[in-house]
């Protein structure tokens, strides 16, 4: 089937945030702080307010109030504190954009400044042991005795990986539109990930009740996360157009949005795992050091997937954060997941070659009856499913497993295989369901963020009211709509279609309307361990002149519940996997320790990959029946796609190479260090 | 972005006579656009000569002229380009994506500024986009910075790819200004910073580039090669044009060798190729050439790698080029 919004997105008449046709807007544009740490001194806008067309300048002077309890990224102007280079500190209205961009240059920020720290390492002073980690998930577990298996341990490894911040760079940048009407409401139309939360964040933070505020999202340009919390410009919009009376647009530029928009922590992983003369893991531990802004705490949950993979009578992980003169970082694709799962199952690879055993073998021996922490029976587990899939579509079983050794002219030739797992989550949603001549409305205020949540939706609709998709509309995206959860941590689908599938069932008891809330049927569900999983194969060439390293084959395997639409899902996969590449060997940004904030902010210097990249990229999935997540059977396939890639490739590499690199990216500059 | 005038130059001649202070000549805007927008460059004033009738390639007797505003990829593309000097079409098609190379045009991508990152933000330092401001980069970030011919006050390198075909091809820049007309070799056009970094090129002011001349193809084989960590779309970490030319008796009777993405220049290797010609094609003297001229390399620590990889280029550009 194809996207229900797909003409309307091809001939351009999809409307985005910044698109919406509104009278008499005003464009504001932010000035950023240009120091790392400190104090605003001053704000001088008067050289901004003289050059026509200025409406206004907002800043810490004579500052809008915001609500106390305002998340600190989001309070703008409240404080006279400066966290981090690039953070909002003022900000012009103007007629046009360009007189509010070129006024914001001229408006005069005096500071303060303090020596700033804005370097992660793992053993900095700062370092403390987070109470929960993202979502709220505990940030030490410990199983057994780590010390005790690996000293009985036939063979183990000790390695620290290094991954980098990382930026998720959606294509639509991040912009909002606001208006208030004459009885005080506000009208937000917001690049969101979820309305209904967007609403709840923005009216919080202006001290208002929720029902007088309305946030539109019909149609997001990608999110990955950065579009999950509610995000600067949406509150700078409102305070703007309260404060001229004039409709105002904001669009961060790719730059801006490099600064206030989110990113991935960097992370230093050290993981030790024994394994005994069977191949049986003895012991597993996975320790994650990370940054966060002095404003915010957000604790990335790197080492919990190392509670859900491997069957280890010893397990222990945990978090230690250290909080830097930085900008709060955030979502970005599989959380947690996605760094984490570059360690461990890097680590496995080298476990495997530290024991002589298959890389594939040693995950299927380790494979865990119940969740290894939590010792919960599993939904449904079909990691060594993925794994042989893998194996036979990849042709494994031919593999050499000496590294070093297959050439081609200049060219090393490696594989290398990972896993990947993501969690299953849902979460309360609300919908309706009517009847409209003859054909079916579902309503509900989910978010499309490119992914095909209309088309899905439709799809499940229509499989329970027993019609052609084509009788089903979809209206999303809107917080007037019943409330919904966000587009994020791979739950979309699972949550919304819930509440579609229990609405319709509804409508054909009553023939006329369906209205859910999953709420009850939600806290029901049993206590189980839910996961995707999957196994990732890859094929590297690596150059012994240039060092430049070539993705010439990437399969993976997923087990991912029933898969409501082939088509959208493979996009999904296909797209996580291309990021995992380039997570593997180029996404990087760069923290400038000398002034604060972040280099390369612009997608010239920050590459993600291009076409010739993405040579030969596959994705396939098992049927998995698993009747006990949701009335579709489905897990989240959003994010899983990017969990294991970057292991997988760095495995070939090792593969190809017969050498280690365990920071990403994997980049010719460290392939050629590794000679002489 | 500041507000400012454009005009279209109807002729060459109306180009230099309009030219005054706060000017800037717009080709295909591919670089200077972004500029403007991101407050690097503020003229007051663009003359546009993108449309001035320079759009031509034509043989000049055993030469090919090909005209400022010819747009790479129809230089790229060119039937005259592609069998005679085909090193010079893949240097082409190896910048940029094909949407950049339709509107960049010849004269252009010559003038192109550095990416330096620093060089791009206006919020920070930097002795070429403000002289005496100071060049963070050498303490900071420099991975993909130079190697060769750097100072104290710049490390930035010339990302073009075009220019270092042209630079191995002894090309000829044909300038047309307020001083007349005149002639400049490639690689000559360039400049090393020195303690002036804030000048690229050797042009004055009001200097407009107007052809480039391709003298005949140089005999023997040629390639250009780039390497880059991502497959299409990024600048070279390094790249290399090079021409080998042996004789029946095995000796080098020519060689062009230059090198992209590792100075301030398109760097002709002067000094390798002075090592290669009248000695033996071998990979032994490939690889005393590569270090007689790398021997003058001045890397900070994260563009290191710079140098091996340089070096592994020239060796493996000239080995399989060699009969």
């Amino acid at each position: 089937m194809n996207r229900t919004e797909g003409r309307v997105k091809v001939t351009g008449l999809a409307t985005y945030a910044a698109e919406y046709p509104v009278e008499n807007v005003a464009y504001a544009y932010a000035v950023q702080a240009q120091i790392a740490k400190g104090r605003v001194k001053r704000v001088d806008g008067t050289a901004a307010l003289e050059q026509p067309g200025v409406l206004a300048v907002l800043s810490c002077e004579a500052a809008p109030r915001l609500s106390g309890d305002a998340d600190p990224e989001l309070a703008l102007f409240q404080s006279r504190e400066v966290a981090y280079r690039g953070q909002i500190v003022a900000a012009v209205v103007a007629d046009t954009y360009e007189i509010a961009r070129a006024a914001a240059a001229a408006v005069r920020v005096d500071y303060d400044a303090d020596d700033h720290d804005v370097r992660l390492s793992a053993d900095h002073p700062g370092l403390y042991q987070p109470e929960t980690v993202n979502p709220d998930l505990p940030s030490e577990t410990q199983k057994g005795d780590v010390e005790e298996g690996l000293a009985r341990a036939e063979r183990s490894v000790d390695v620290t990986y290094r991954t980098p911040v990382l930026h998720n760079n959606p294509m639509e940048p991040h912009a909002a539109l606001a208006s208030w009407d004459t009885e005080g409401r506000l009208l937000v139309y917001d690049t969101s990930q979820g309305v209904t939360a967007s609403r709840a964040t923005i009216a919080q933070t202006l001290g208002l009740p929720p029902e007088q505020v309305r946030v539109v999202a019909r149609h997001v340009g990608g999110g990955f996360g950065s579009k999950g919390t509610t995000r600067p410009q949406a509150i700078l919009a409102a305070l703007a157009s309260r404060m001229v009376g004039r409709p105002v647009k904001i669009v961060l530029t790719r730059q801006q949005m490099f600064d206030v928009t989110g990113y991935r922590t960097p992370t230093i992983q050290r993981v030790r795992l024994g394994v005994d003369a069977e191949g049986r893991l003895t012991a597993l531990e996975h320790m994650a050091y990370e940054q966060s802004s002095t404003l915010v705490e957000f604790a990335e949950q790197t080492s919990t997937p190392s509670r859900v993979m491997y069957a280890a009578p010893a397990l222990r992980t945990g978090h230690r954060l250290v909080r830097l003169d930085v900008a709060t970082p955030s979502w970005m694709r599989a959380p947690g997941e996605c760094p984490g799962m570059y360690a461990l199952e890097s680590a496995m690879d080298e476990l495997a070659y530290a024991a002589g055993l298959d890389p594939v073998e040693l995950r299927v021996r380790n494979d865990p009856e119940t969740e290894p922490d939590s010792g919960l029976p599993f939904s449904s587990r079909n990691l060594v499913g993925c794994l042989r899939e893998g194996a036979h579509r990849f042709g494994w079983e031919h593999r050499d497993p000496t590294p070093g050794i297959r050439r081609e002219g200049e060219w090393l030739i490696g594989t290398g295989v990972a896993a990947s797992t993501y969690p299953t989550r849902r979460w309360p949603s609300q919908a309706v369901v009517t009847t409209r001549d003859g054909d079916f409305l579902v309503q509900l205020a989910a978010a499309d963020i490119g992914t095909g949540a209309r088309t899905v939706l439709a799809r499940i609709a229509a499989g329970v009211l027993g019609v052609a998709p084509e009788r089903v509309h979809v209206e999303l995206g809107d917080s007037d709509l019943p409330q919904a959860p966000l587009a994020g941590g791979s739950m979309g689908t699972a949550s919304w279609g819930t509440a579609v599938v229990r609405a319709c069932e509804e409508l054909m008891r009553d023939g006329k309307e369906g209205r859910a809330d999953t709420t009850e049927e939600i806290k029901a569900d049993a206590k189980l361990a839910r996961h995707a999983f999957g196994a990732q194969f890859a094929q590297v060439r690596v150059s012994s002149v240039t060092g430049e390293i070539r993705v010439s084959r990437l399969l993976g395997v997923f087990a991912a519940g029933r898969i409501v639409d082939a088509t959208l899902a493979r996009s999904q996969f296909l797209g996580g996997m291309t990021m995992g590449l380039g997570m593997a060997l180029m996404e990087e940004t760069v923290t400038d320790e000398e002034f604060g904030g972040f280099l390369h902010r612009d997608l010239a210097q920050y590459h993600v990959p291009a076409c010739a990249d993405a040579q030969h990229v596959e994705a396939v999935w098992l049927d998995e029946r698993d009747d006990r997540l949701n009335p579709m059977g489905s897990k989240g396939i959003g994010e899983i796609g990017i969990v294991g890639t970057a292991a997988a490739i760095g495995n070939a590499v090792h593969h190809a190479t017969g050498h280690r690199i365990r920071e990403l990216p994997i980049t010719p500059a460290k392939i050629l260090a590794l000679r002489p | 972005m500041k507000p400012f005038e454009y005009a279209r130059a109807g002729s060459t001649a109306e180009a230099v006579r309009d030219f005054g202070p706060g000017t800037m000549y717009l080709g295909g805007g591919t670089n200077l656009v972004d500029l403007m927008r991101l407050g690097v460059a503020e003229p007051e004033r663009l003359v546009d000569v993108s449309r001035l009738p320079l759009d031509g390639i034509e043989p000049v007797g055993d030469r090919v002229r090909v005209g400022a505003t010819v747009r790479n990829t129809d230089l790229a593309a060119d039937p005259l380009i592609r069998t005679r000097y085909p090193m010079l079409a893949r240097a082409v098609l190896a910048g940029a994506s094909g949407q950049v190379r339709n509107v960049a045009t010849v004269a252009g991508n010559l003038l192109q500024r550095t990416r330096c990152a620093y060089f791009q933000d206006v919020t920070r330092p930097c002795n070429k986009r403000r002289p005496g401001s100071g060049c963070p980069a050498v303490a900071g970030d420099h991975a993909n910075l130079a190697v060769l011919g750097t100072s104290g006050a710049c490390v930035a390198t010339h990302p073009s790819d075009m220019a270092v075909a042209l630079a191995a091809l002894d090309a000829q820049v044909h300038v047309t200004g307020p001083g007349g007309d005149r002639i400049i070799p490639m690689p000559g056009l360039h400049r090393l910073p020195g303690e002036e970094p804030e000048r690229d090129t050797v042009l004055s002011p009001g200097d407009l580039i107007t052809s480039v001349e391709l003298p005949p193809p140089p005999p023997g084989a040629s390639l250009y090669r780039k390497v880059r960590e991502r497959a299409s779309f990024a600048f070279a970490l390094v790249s290399i044009a090079a021409v080998l030319d042996v004789g029946a008796d095995g000796d080098v009777a020519d060689c062009r060798i230059a090198l992209g993405g590792v100075a301030h220049v398109p760097w002709r290797a002067e000094r390798a190729e002075r090592a290669l010609i009248g000695g033996p094609a071998t990979g032994e003297a490939f690889l005393q050439a590569a270090e007689a001229e790398l021997e003058q390399a001045r890397p900070l620590p994260r563009n290191a790698f710079k140098v091996p990889l340089a070096r592994n280029l020239i060796v493996a550009a000239l080995e399989e080029l060699a009969p």
